[in-house]
């Protein structure tokens, strides 16, 4: 890797300079690419080391770890189907609630919003991101999931026909509660991608929308929306990442029931609630323990495939802007 | 003039879809503001009065079943120290990688590469964070079990790729003509780096260095299991340390409602925290906003 380390342009005016005097300027070059060159192998080492330490759970389980269904950790049986299944859903209902909001929120915000108006309401959307999660568990299960309770109660029967939707027993924690929380959270991570994307669009395409008589929402509809298609798909999958990551909110006011919920207001469970909710359970059980780094291992490559995916698509739906990916507010990315 | 009389009017249908899809964008963004609104709301609801109450900053929690469960004082030290360390990691650190690919990289292949990988990490979950300390720090037992410092570091690897990211974008804005000038008047390499391109990117680098700072502060997920948490006030890096997101973690699952009401005072002093944090950074970045 090192081979390819670039040689600069430092020697452009040396007319009058000892050799002994470009020293330094080496010195801290060399030192500069080793630090970045340490980053990757820093990141190979810890995805080594993650795997060496769920090789004993990847060696009984295999596969059947992500696909068999059975939870058992007095038995030693860990089959994590309902982890991976609680982490699918609550992410969908994050990604059914929060995108369009988010995508919605961006277009007002650079389409439709007074000028004035449109940078303080920009940073009230940005503050969203800088909540810290364990603050969203707590409001989340003193006030959301208890006020919601009867909304939800009502929703269930009122709409039993729908499959897995409604009818059966309503719990105070749930996959819905979940991903309405996951929801809040990735909005400002998508509203903020789907802004920098939308300022994008060239002039002369709206402009020509309006000049051929659309009307402001028809020009967004052909013109805006369209052309920015790609990098809020992007976006929308960052907040997938992040949705997939999230550890502390979610272990909160998912309930932490080792079985596939019968129902969308059920109780369940996610590969990072288990993580943070089972380890102390599991110190002294290696096997368990093991199988805990196992499902740390998944959720690593899941939000891995789920970023390289989505860089790939703001890469395209921001041609040309170098700062592909940059405004996300406190952070990119990276859930906790 | 009257050529706007002759131009066909625009059909009551598109009208009306015009100002409902308006209507229903404006709809949006308000709802998106209702969450952060209502979270404030009862934080100061529900913290106010604990926060202002006696002992709150000034005692640390005691365990105790009964009686008063103690404040917060050992959890907001901690929280501070571990954010004093990772920062002292993460900021140096971070600048030195994001000069690297602005001064040095620059579009060569490796530094694209380094670029992917730090973009990759920002991905990461932060509970994959602390398993990674656990196992490379906590498990192989250097210096102790769970230590302060390893939550430290954990945090201040989460904070790296926002740093670098965030640090990159700023010193590209430092125009290239800059640089030549010093480079032509037979400056060195490190002195344009140290006397023209730090410091026209200041108040930048420190813009994005606090956010990254007010991000780090309110993790919980990779403080679990490496710090662990504690009862006492300690300025022993080397020992478990409490902090605020632990804390309020910890409390939010008790039966006891004056720990519960204690998790809500610790929330709301977590936010004023990150708030400040936020504003102080946007102050800072308005102000060097170059002309």
């Amino acid at each position: 890797v090192e081979a390819a380390a670039p040689t600069g342009s430092g020697g452009r005016s040396i007319l009058s300079r000892s050799p002994l005097s470009r020293v330094p300027d080496q010195v801290l070059q060399w030192t500069l690419t080793a630090l970045a060159a340490a980053i990757l192998v820093l990141i190979g080492y810890f995805f080594v080391r993650l795997i060496g330490q769920s090789s004993s759970a990847i060696s009984h389980f295999g596969l059947s770890f992500v696909f068999g269904n059975d939870w058992n950790p007095s038995k030693l049986i860990f089959h994590g189907l309902p982890l991976v299944f609680g982490t699918l859903v609550t992410s969908a209902i994050a990604l059914l609630i929060g995108v369009p909001v988010a995508i919605a929120t961006a277009l007002f915000l650079i389409e439709l919003c007074p000028r004035r108006i449109r940078t303080p309401l920009s940073i009230l959307v940005d503050l969203l991101a800088a909540v810290p999660s364990v603050v969203y568990g707590l409001w989340g299960v003193f006030v959301l999931a208890p006020k919601l309770l009867p909304v939800e109660k009502w929703f269930a029967s009122t709409f039993s026909f729908i499959p897995w939707i409604g009818g059966g027993t309503t719990t105070l924690y749930n996959y819905f509660i979940a991903g309405l929380i996951l929801a809040i959270m990735i909005l400002p991570i998508v509203s903020a991608i789907a802004r920098e994307v939308i300022t994008t669009v060239p002039a002369e395409l709206k402009e020509g929308a309006l000049a051929l008589g659309a009307t402001r929402w028809e020009m967004i509809r052909m013109a805006v929306l369209p052309y920015s298609r790609s990098g809020i798909t992007g976006g929308a999958m960052l907040g997938l990442g992040r949705a997939v990551g999230e550890t502390i909110a979610v272990v909160l006011v998912i309930g932490n029931a080792d079985v596939i919920g019968k129902h969308l207001f059920n109780q369940g469970y996610s590969l990072a609630a288990v993580i943070a909710n089972e380890f102390g359970e599991a110190a002294n059980t290696a096997l368990y323990k093991s199988a805990l780094f196992y499902a740390g291992l998944v959720l690593f490559i899941l939000t891995l495939i789920v970023n390289i995916i989505a860089r790939w698509f703001v890469a395209r739906g921001t041609r040309g802007t170098r700062a592909a990916g940059h405004a996300i507010p406190g952070m990119a990315g990276g859930g906790q | 003039m009257t050529t706007l009389n002759t131009l066909p009017q625009v059909s009551p249908r598109r009208r009306t879809t015009d100002k409902v899809m308006r209507g229903l964008l404006f709809a949006a963004a308000l709802l998106a503001l209702v969450p952060l609104v209502l979270v404030v709301y009862y934080l100061l609801r529900k913290g106010l009065s604990t926060v202002t109450g006696s002992g709150f900053f000034s005692s640390d929690p005691n365990g105790n079943f009964f009686g008063n469960p103690g404040g917060i004082r050992s959890a907001l030290f901690g929280t501070l120290e571990m954010i004093a360390l990772a920062s002292a990691i993460a900021i140096p650190l971070g600048i030195a990688v994001a000069l690297y690919l602005t001064e040095y990289g620059k579009e060569s292949r490796f530094a694209n590469v380094i670029r992917y990988f730090v973009d990759v990490m920002t991905g990461v979950p932060s509970i994959v964070f602390g398993l990674f300390i656990y196992i490379v720090l906590v498990i192989a037992h250097v210096g102790g079990a769970f230590t302060g410092w390893k939550g430290a570091i954990a945090v201040a690897l989460l904070m790296l790729p926002i740093v670098i990211r965030s640090s990159e974008v700023v010193l590209l804005l430092v125009p290239s003509s800059l640089r030549e000038a010093a480079l032509a008047l037979g400056a060195p390499r490190w002195r344009v780096i140290w006397r023209v391109v730090l410091p026209t990117s200041l108040s930048g680098l420190i813009t994005g260095s606090l956010l990254a700072v007010a991000r780090g502060m309110g993790e919980t997920a990779p403080l679990l299991f490496t710090t662990a948490g504690a009862f006492a006030l300690t300025a022993n890096l080397g020992a478990q340390m409490n902090a605020l997101p632990i804390q309020i973690y910890n409390d939010i699952q008790s039966p006891r409602q004056a720990i519960i009401d204690r998790a809500w005072g610790a929330g709301l002093t977590l936010v004023a925290l990150v708030l400040i944090l936020n504003v102080v950074a946007r102050i800072v970045s308005r102000r060097s906003r170059m002309a």
